[in-house]
């Protein structure tokens, strides 16, 4: 089942950066255990595998057995990082996911790998469109959705340190490694990874780097575009959306459906707190077949597609 | 601190009048609740009591002073539906008092309908939506071996639940581990929330169905102590197998009119009902 997204030079499939981080946290700390759905291979843990074969549980293709016995690993004083496509994982685990997970707050990490639209060509079956929406309102649930190797093994190392349930996108399309103004990630902290005053682009994952191109864009036509990176859905960082609407204009990108995701979480905060005009970047619903880049360009998540969003609701201003 | 198993038994024939003592007291204790809130699931309570006390009473190893103690034995209630019992087992066990159980389903209370294992201890998981116990026990079971723990792992589950996939997947993995300290209880009644289990998703033949998936299968009265005892006190390391016991059962077991009565699942009574129920659990 893999859609291969070639990784051009200078960039960096996530995934390897959650597979070296997670062996550098076995070798530390023998708590620290893998919990897959026969998805060694496209978790990239096989050397994992090698080096500690007994603290690789997999239990097959079974993905709420794998979802509650990481939840009964953590219950017998282990530190699980349960990996599986997100799509599995959220979609069809989800009630374990509440209920073992986030309601028992149980001390489980979920990676869900190949999120978004990763498997490109393999349709929506194997998307994962839709688990930031499905997992936004789990009380408990720390959810992360890193943009580059840096913030993928930040928030890896964070999980493994933080006692409770957390959530991690692990990203397969190739991305650069990004300009970061911060040593090290805070729970709940959007970073401002540039600053600005006409319009705020707020970005998580995949989508970062193109909204920082999209400035780039903009900077060139005079507008001045502040990004934000919204790696925290949860806890959310209420004060950096309404600061960013100080700008008078609002934009959210994801990897994601514009409902319920990224978008949701904005446009919830700024009709409580401040209400501007918002564009949201993102999927309408289930989308076509195409690669990762084709889909991307169709549906407008492009430096030029996030540049013309922006540029519409900076026309919305009253 | 030690672990040790409640009450420690003297001789065999106390033990079990012990148990039995138990047994009587967690239904009267079950039903008392369900009459006052006027809800909750008094007939699987009924069913469940006689294994409930002898586990808490004659089989596990913990210490309510300490309720998570990485030693302990774990037991899973499943079918998180039967809280009266439930609730009443852990509060004669020392985990809360008694006291508490007035509270049953009552606005902020703790004994919400389905066990919070972050309101009261002694809850090892959430359970309330079926067929989540057993993967949460494979995990515990795998954590023991792999740092190499003698703990016991128990899980009860209802006979309905049985029609939820995920405990097939839990099964298949812990007979391909051979998680022989992982034990199963069936709370086999035969009855499920709207009939029969045989007339709405039939489960035999049950045993052969556990066997298939790995494990050692003991079928017992599951309202007989001294059988209860000997099966689930047996030595884990006797075999290299999780062993499933299908404890045979009765729905609403110990009150004439409930017994095996299908609207008893989650049905309440009345003032009258309560009397004479009471009258009969002596």
């Amino acid at each position: 089942m893999s859609a291969a997204t070639k990784t051009n030079e200078g960039l960096h499939d996530c995934r390897d950066a959650f597979s070296k981080t997670l062996e550098a946290l076995a070798e530390a700390d023998d708590r620290v255990v893998a919990v897959v759905n026969d998805s060694v291979g496209s978790s990239k843990l096989g050397g994992f595998k090698k080096r500690w074969p007994e603290r690789l549980v997999n239990v097959g293709i079974a993905e709420q057995n794998m979802v509650g016995v990481g939840a009964g690993l953590a219950n017998g004083g282990r530190i699980p990082f349960v990996s599986c496509a997100s799509c599995f994982l959220t979609g069809r685990a989800l009630e374990q996911v509440k209920a073992d997970v986030a309601y028992s707050n149980t001390n489980v990490k979920l990676c869900g790998q190949s999120p978004g639209i990763g498997y490109g060509e393999l349709g929506p079956t194997h998307h994962s469109i839709e688990d930031l929406a499905w997992l936004r309102p789990l009380a408990n649930l720390i959810t992360i959705v890193p943009s580059d190797p840096w913030e993928t093994e930040q928030a890896i190392r964070f999980a493994a340190a933080y006692e409770g349930p957390v959530f991690i996108r692990v990203s397969r399309y190739p991305v650069p490694a990004l300009e970061h103004r911060i040593d090290r990630i805070e729970p709940g902290k959007a970073e401002v990874m540039r600053e600005g005053t006409d319009v705020a682009i707020l970005a998580n994952g995949v989508m970062l780097h193109k909204a920082l191109r999209a400035a780039e864009v903009l900077a060139d036509g005079g507008v001045s575009a502040r990004v934000v990176n919204m790696a925290w859905m949860n806890p959310l960082d209420i004060e950096a959306i309404v600061d960013a609407a100080g700008t008078g204009a609002v934009v959210t990108v994801e990897e994601a459906s514009v409902r319920g995701g990224l978008g949701g979480a904005v446009a919830e905060t700024l009709a409580l707190r401040r209400p501007v005009p918002m564009e949201m970047v993102g999927f309408p619903g289930f989308v076509p077949t195409g690669t990762v880049d084709f889909l991307f360009d169709h549906f407008g998540l492009t430096a030029a597609g996030i540049a013309a969003a922006a540029r519409k609701a900076i026309s919305r201003k009253g | 601190m030690s672990l040790s198993t409640a009450s420690a038994p003297v001789s065999g024939a106390d033990r079990i009048d012990m148990v039995r003592a138990r047994a009587l007291s967690i239904r009267r204790s079950a039903f008392t609740m369900v009459h006052e809130a006027q809800l909750g699931h008094p007939g699987g309570d009924f069913s469940a009591a006689d294994i409930l006390a002898t586990l808490y009473f004659g089989v596990l190893r913990y210490d309510p002073n300490e309720p998570r103690h990485p030693d302990r034995d774990r037991f899973i209630m499943s079918k998180g539906h039967c809280t009266g019992a439930f609730y009443s087992v852990l509060a004669q066990a020392g985990f809360f008092p008694e006291a508490q159980l007035k509270t049953y389903m009552q606005p902020l209370s703790k004994l919400n309908g389905h066990p919070n294992r972050n309101y009261l201890p002694g809850i090892e998981t959430n359970t309330g939506p079926l067929g989540h116990g057993l993967p949460v026990a494979v995990g515990i079971a795998i954590a023991g071996k792999l740092t190499a723990k003698d703990y016991r792992t128990f899980v009860l589950t209802g006979d309905g639940e049985l029609q939820e996939g995920s405990n097939w997947e839990a099964a298949m993995a812990a007979g391909h581990r051979k998680l022989n300290r992982l034990t199963v209880i069936v709370d086999r009644n035969r009855l499920q929330q709207g009939d029969r289990t045989e007339a709405t998703n039939g489960l035999d033949p049950l045993d052969d169905k556990w066997r298939a998936f790995g494990f050692h299968v003991e079928m017992i009265d599951g309202h007989d102590h001294a059988a209860l005892l000997d099966v689930l006190g047996a030595d884990p390391e006797s075999r290299d197998k999780p062993l499933c016991v299908i404890a045979n059962t009765i729905k609403g077991k110990g009150v004439s009119f409930m017994e095996d009565n299908v609207s008893w699942h989650h049905g309440v009574p009345t003032d009258e009902q309560f009397a004479q129920a009471m009258k009969e659990l002596i």
